[in-house]
């Protein structure tokens, strides 16, 4: 093999290898798995390893009917929806097309958006629902997205200065994260962050503080600006130009209007909190850069499973959160079929249970509110630190 | 047409970022033209192991000539699979594909397929084709060898009078020999066509170390344009017949000199024993590396200054995911060989096993 001494592509700062190291440590291991052998971590790395080859021998036609049913049920509301919204002049139709319309955006969203974008249904090999090809009905362009997302925040989960999920350039949403005055605002900006979000994500995704920096060059700066630029035109000509312009042949211009709009809040509104449920509440752990130099298969799924925190709830709620109630699973495994993550999260349990390390779950209100309640806190300087320090310490001793 | 394409763009205006056609294909999936499909409209049985399906194709499809093969893909417990199978109808018509259960896909194809079902589709492709000039030809094939010639058959013999076709074809037993009675009926009808059926399991294999089986059924074998298909080791030895031939003088080259044209089924690429790398061959940028079992295809793109799309490099995101176009690569997380023409691999967790073809 040749081999070059200069690569014109610059590697990630920690280099590594095609598969994690099976032995070894972390320069540091995080505090809630600090009394865990290597030897431990390395067999929970390999238990966690066989939960995910089952699952990958059972996969199979079933699961390609239950995207594919998913897809046709969210497509069938989508219609009806902005059907409905054509004759928005009648309240019930209004109601109803608005209502259709939110739950689709949020299926599209999240059970099939995001999970698609994942690779999650890319071993059917059918390039209508791969990765690849697929494109969503959010402001951000997925390619875009599945860098930041797939890549850096899965990757680098939770590891404060490295994972910019940890509050999104715009809130402290970590008590390692130092104070400004500027965090004081941290519960207005959420707020107002909530009903937009699809905007944020895609001024996120745009990676300015990166360029600002240097580490994104201006090319591929105006590439995505470009991107992102055709994106939301077209987002913003389907739901708010084209979709009322049709609707004012029955004089119901105005309330599809309002109803494309609330129909877009709402989905924004829903993904945002179950999004910062996922990694914000109380009982999710955050990581130093120490805690993931050398680490290992099983480090990493240590760090993936005590950094993200779980939703409880009704089959259905799991479907209408795109299955990232099971965050922890997401995590250990971002590309197995979202369907499949309900059997797993009971192995996942008891693994945890088993070796000591905490499971964060609890129902959606209770999870809102905690993030909430991190949200309020760490506008103020040094508020919490200890607390939330020793709130992981005590769960993980459970 | 164009009016219609229209209407669907402008329709998009409502439905990005699908295109009109993904709602439309909630109705039929043939509206789909981003994937091309064909509808099966008859399955003929051929022999205990073998059928033919009909299909008709959606938008996007061109003709076939005679001779040539396409992709069609079929799923599998959930999973696209696609294959390649010679077209066996006459140019001119609806395509048709004859499978012999042969393995997973071909089985799935051969014993569950019913009219109404949806083929995926990739045009037709090859240079397996009947000489541009007539000429006189001799058609030697083998088993299921036989599909692709039986198209240049139906195509040439009823429609060209001036044709002169000598098929020599090997079937273990009448029952397995594929179109027994259809080419039997059309040398009883036309006289531009002469067929000889060797049945192997009474009389042992056409002998391809001389030239006195040729000599016996073909006389004028020499003079005649051939074409070969069959199994790997029967065309080997065909190839190695033609080879041995001497040259004849300079002014009857080209013309006249027996040239034969083959038609191989498959190229076996599979991997070595798990852990032997190969050569890895990135096609699009046209650059070659040895590549040992070990390293991920990323880091041997990478390093060969191939500019490989990459990402999380452990396997998780997908970032990296690159077409196969032959050969095969082992998982090195599972240890999992494995690989199909146009699958998307992950090249951050996957080596060479043995010689691998990327699209890039």
């Amino acid at each position: 093999m040749t081999t070059l001494t200069e690569r014109t592509e610059t590697k990630p700062a920690v280099t590594r290898p095609g598969a994690l190291a099976a032995t070894g440590h972390p320069l540091v291991r995080p505090p809630a798995a600090a009394h865990l052998s290597d030897e431990q971590v390395a067999e929970l790395g390999r238990e966690l390893d066989a939960v995910r080859d089952e699952v990958l021998a059972k996969r199979g036609a079933t699961d390609a009917a239950y995207i594919r049913r998913v897809i046709k049920v969210q497509r069938g509301l989508e219609i009806g929806g902005r059907a409905a919204l054509l004759v928005g002049r009648n309240k019930a139709a209004w109601v109803a097309g608005t209502a259709m319309l939110s739950v689709a955006k949020i299926l599209e969203n999240m059970e099939i958006g995001h999970n698609v974008l994942h690779g999650q249904w890319d071993w059917m090999r059918d390039p209508d629902i791969h990765s690849t090809t697929w494109e969503w009905d959010f402001v951000t362009p997925a390619r875009s997205w599945q860098h930041t997302h797939n890549d850096l925040h899965h990757r680098w989960t939770n590891v404060v200065g490295k994972d910019r999920d940890v509050g999104y350039n715009l809130l402290r949403m970590d008590a390692d994260q130092p104070w400004t005055p500027f965090n004081l605002g941290n519960p207005l900006y959420n707020a107002i962050l909530a009903p937009v979000f699809e905007w944020g994500i895609a001024l996120y995704d745009l990676e300015i503080p990166e360029y600002k920096e240097g580490l994104k060059s201006k090319e591929d700066m105006n590439r995505d600006l470009k991107a992102v630029g055709v994106k939301a035109v077209k987002q913003f000509t389907k739901d708010y130009a084209a979709t009322p312009a049709v609707a004012m042949l029955t004089g119901s211009g105005k309330q599809a209007l309002y109803g494309t709009l609330a129909a877009n809040a709402i989905r924004n509104v829903w993904a945002h909190a179950v999004i910062f449920c996922g990694h914000f509440p109380e009982g999710t752990d955050t990581f130093t850069e120490e805690m993931v130099e050398g680490e290992t298969r099983g480090d990493w799924y240590v760090r993936q499973m005590i950094g993200s925190a779980n939703i409880s709830g009704s089959k259905f709620m799991h479907l209408m959160t795109g299955n990232l109630s099971h965050q922890v699973e997401h995590h250990c495994f971002p590309d197995l079929p979202s369907n499949r993550y309900a059997e797993v999260a009971v192995k996942v349990k008891e693994i945890c249970n088993r070796y000591g390390l905490p499971y964060t779950t609890g129902p959606l209100p209770k999870q809102v509110a905690s993030t909430w309640a991190k949200v309020f806190k760490l506008a103020l300087p040094d508020t919490g630190r200890f607390s939330l320090k020793k709130k992981a310490e005590t769960a993980g001793a459970s | 047409m164009i009016r219609l394409r229209r209407l669907a763009r402008a329709a998009s205006v409502l439905t990005t970022p699908l295109a009109a056609e993904d709602i439309l294909a909630l109705f039929n999936p043939v509206y789909s033209s981003r994937q091309l499909r064909g509808v099966v409209t008859k399955v003929v049985s051929e022999t205990p192991d073998s059928v033919t399906i009909h299909f008709h194709p959606g938008w996007g499809w061109k003709a076939h000539q005679a001779g040539q093969w396409a992709r069609i893909g079929v799923e599998l417990d959930g999973v696209r699979h696609w294959r390649s199978y010679s077209l066996s109808a006459a140019a001119g018509e609806d395509p048709a594909i004859t499978v012999t259960d042969a393995g997973a896909v071909s089985g799935v194809l051969v014993r569950n397929t019913k009219p109404g079902d949806v083929l995926f589709l990739a045009p037709p492709q090859g240079e397996f084709v009947l000489p541009d000039h007539p000429r006189p030809l001799l058609m030697l094939t083998a088993g299921s060898g036989i599909t692709p010639v039986m198209s240049m058959v139906r195509t040439l013999v009823p429609r060209r009078p001036d044709a002169d076709v000598v098929l020599i074809h090997s079937a273990r037993t009448p029952a397995d020999s594929l179109f027994l009675e259809e080419l039997n009926e059309l040398a009883d009808q036309f006289s531009n066509l002469r067929v000889t059926h060797l049945f192997t399991a009474e009389r042992g294999r056409l002998d391809f170390q001389s030239d006195a089986d040729l000599e016996l059924l073909c006389p004028d074998w020499r003079e005649r344009a051939a074409y070969a298909c069959g199994p790997e080791g029967f065309l080997d030895d065909a190839e190695a017949l033609w080879a041995a031939q001497p040259e004849l003088p300079a002014e009857h080259a080209a013309t006249e000199r027996s040239t034969l044209t083959i038609e191989r089924f498959s190229t076996n690429l599979a991997g070595g024993d798990g852990h032997d790398g190969g050569l890895v061959q990135f096609e699009a940028s046209d650059r070659e590396v040895e590549a040992d079992g070990d390293t991920p295809l990323l880091d041997v793109g990478e390093d060969a200054g191939v500019l490989m799309p990459s990402g999380c490099r452990m396997g998780i995101c997908h970032s990296c995911l690159t077409p196969l176009r032959a050969g095969q690569v082992r998982d090195l997380r599972t240890g999992e060989v494995h690989g199909e023409p146009g699958q998307l691999i992950q090249t951050c967790v996957s080596a060479a096993a043995g010689p691998v073809n990327l699209d890039l």
